[in-house]
């Protein structure tokens, strides 16, 4: 029981089952339980879900990005732009919307690793840079801020398929959550990841390239955010500059209520999996109550602090003797 | 001689016009302890650095396995087996005993793309080890190193450098901050370490630890070596008196009751 409760997930399972239970109480014969209920709130998780996992990952190994919102808009203006503008083939299009997400955090990595000044002032900065430099180039080169998609089939069906309610992103989402996981708990840069946000020092004198890891996952964080722009793009036909600027808090949020230590070095991919859940069933719950929509914020923010609280809990417990 | 691990010959460090070390030398050799003993600021850090490969001497020459050496880095120096044991830093508490041990050089196991880290081998080499340095309470390779006292970390963080293949280590006040018992942990281990051949420098400022246990003695003062013997050559009020620098201890502590 006590070794259940180091585990740093133990909470945010406990967190969805309950508040699960809750809205499924309070919304009887709403279909919040049907299969398509159940569409909705995952539907809502899943690309919040996407980047979740790696700002997990990168928050374990010590890092903060909050680059992450301008990075799923630049995404999908890349697309919109190519696309409608330019009147390129979608696939390559989509192949440099990707690369431009690796890039930036490419330069987010190089720039926190060589300046050593903290990630979260560094991506902050990012997150002015690229949405500002996204506006004024879509200005420059089509005199707009949003813009049409238009997609081929191929990737219609890669990034847009809906089977009920169910979105593609579902998949998605499963499959970012997977890699994830392999890589956090199965392998040596995962180990490496948990060393280099533990003690740094220690993970250095052990021989862990510690700025190498930071960088691989800021660029995989970028990577993802990418994903996502271009899975909303194609969903709704069009990019915009401003979409995904709500990760922005959202991702750490759900990253912490998942149960990782904002020091780092502590947290695990089913945890965040679960606490990004968690974010589904209370906005999409919601509704299913019938209460206004603006109550999801308090509970997203009670939620956080009582997960931090919690979080330091667990910390202290699994810091004492068996 | 020709059978040290290490020897330096006439070391000088110098940073700028502050002369750190001055006409070092001494030789650590293989299944010997040798006590690096002085009080703060004698030069002992500096010395560990230049030990390590973190410094290149100014002047004198350092031997490692009979050929004279100039490491390149720290890095050098591991890989030709040199380890480094830092009185706090080597361990991350938030991971178990296993993932620690193997931290930089997992096992791992199954095909590729779906290789994982062999975490029941990991642990069962890294409890193994443990147990062979005399420290039998950890039994588990889940358990967080945070859980351990600190003079089990140092068992792990010793264990680990032997188990891959250090000739040499270097302990940077292990002892110090451990109480009495902790302490004789990590003594314990370290006579283990010597029985398996190690060479290794006990860095230190407690007599009684370093009478315990050593072979040779170097005393440091104001970067020069002030006296070097042997085991059994003197008692530990000459050590204690040497490591003042000369003055006599005892009248220090005259001294301090007169305060009173």
């Amino acid at each position: 029981m006590k070794n259940l409760a180091r585990r740093p997930e133990t909470g945010a399972i406990a967190a969805f089952v309950l508040t699960y239970l809750f809205f499924v109480l309070a919304t009887p014969g709403t279909g919040f339980v049907s299969i398509n209920g159940t569409a909705g709130w995952l539907n809502l998780a899943a690309e919040l879900g996407i980047v979740a996992i790696p700002v997990g990952l990168l928050m374990i190994s010590g890092e903060f990005d909050l680059s992450i919102g301008s990075t799923v808009g630049a995404a999908s203006m890349i697309l919109a732009l190519g696309t409608n503008q330019f009147g390129a083939p979608t696939w390559p299009m989509i192949g440099l919307a990707l690369a431009a997400g690796c890039l930036i955090g490419l330069a987010n990595g190089l720039a926190v690793v060589k300046t050593k000044l903290p990630s979260f002032i560094v991506t902050l900065a990012t997150n002015f840079i690229v949405i500002g430099a996204t506006m004024g180039i879509s200005r420059l080169i089509a005199n707009v801020t949003s813009s049409s998609i238009f997609a081929s089939d191929s990737a219609k069906l890669a990034f847009a398929t809906r089977l009920g309610q169910a979105n593609i992103s579902i998949l998605w989402w499963a499959l970012v959550a997977y890699i994830g996981y392999r890589v956090l708990s199965k392998t040596g840069f995962g180990n490496w990841i948990y060393a280099t946000g533990g003690n740094e020092d220690a993970a250095r004198a052990a021989g862990v390239p510690v700025e190498r890891v930071k960088t691989l996952l800021f660029v995989a964080t970028g990577f993802c955010a990418a994903l996502v722009g271009i899975l909303q793009g194609i969903q709704w036909n069009s990019g915009n500059s401003t979409y995904g600027m709500g990760y922005v808090f959202q991702a750490p949020i759900v990253v912490v209520i998942g149960g990782v230590l904002l020091t780092g070095g502590y947290g695990s991919v089913i945890g965040i999996v679960f606490g990004t859940a968690l974010f589904g069933v209370i906005s999409s719950g919601i509704f299913y109550t019938g209460w206004n929509t603006d109550w999801i914020q308090l509970f997203l923010g009670l939620l956080l602090a009582v997960a931090v609280l919690a979080n330091n809990y667990v910390r202290r417990l699994a810091l004492t003797a068996q | 001689m020709t059978s040290a691990l290490m020897e330096l010959r006439n070391i000088d460090k110098f940073f700028g016009s502050t002369k750190a070390l001055r006409n070092v030398s001494m030789s650590v050799q293989p299944g010997k302890i040798l006590c690096l003993l002085g009080d703060n600021g004698a030069g002992k850090s500096t010395l560990i650095k230049v030990l390590s490969g973190y410094h290149q001497p100014t002047n004198g020459q350092l031997f490692f396995e009979g050929g004279e050496t100039r490491f390149s880095g720290p890095r050098e120096a591991r890989q030709r087996g040199i380890a480094t044991v830092h009185q706090n830093v080597g361990s991350i508490p938030l991971m178990s005993v296993g993932r620690n041990f193997f931290l930089g050089a997992e096992p791992t196991k199954g095909p590729r793309f779906f290789r994982s880290i062999d975490t029941q081998k990991a642990n069962a080499i890294a409890v193994e080890q443990m147990q062979k340095f005399g420290l039998t309470r950890v039994t588990n390779g889940e358990q967080l190193v945070g859980t351990m006292s600190g003079g089990e970390r140092q068992v792990l963080a010793i264990g680990r450098a032997m188990y891959f293949g250090a000739k040499m280590l270097i302990l940077d006040e292990p002892t110090s901050a451990l109480g009495v018992k902790e302490a004789s942990i990590v003594l314990k281990m370290m006579r283990i370490a010597r029985k398996n051949g190690a060479g290794i420098v006990f860095i230190t400022h407690n007599a009684r630890h370093a009478m315990s246990v050593g072979d040779d003695f170097c005393v440091l003062i104001q970067g020069e070596v002030a006296a070097r013997f042997k085991r059994n050559e003197k008692s530990r009020e000459e050590v204690l008196n040497l490591m003042a620098g000369g003055e006599d201890m005892t009248e220090l502590e005259d001294d301090l009751e007169q305060i009173d």
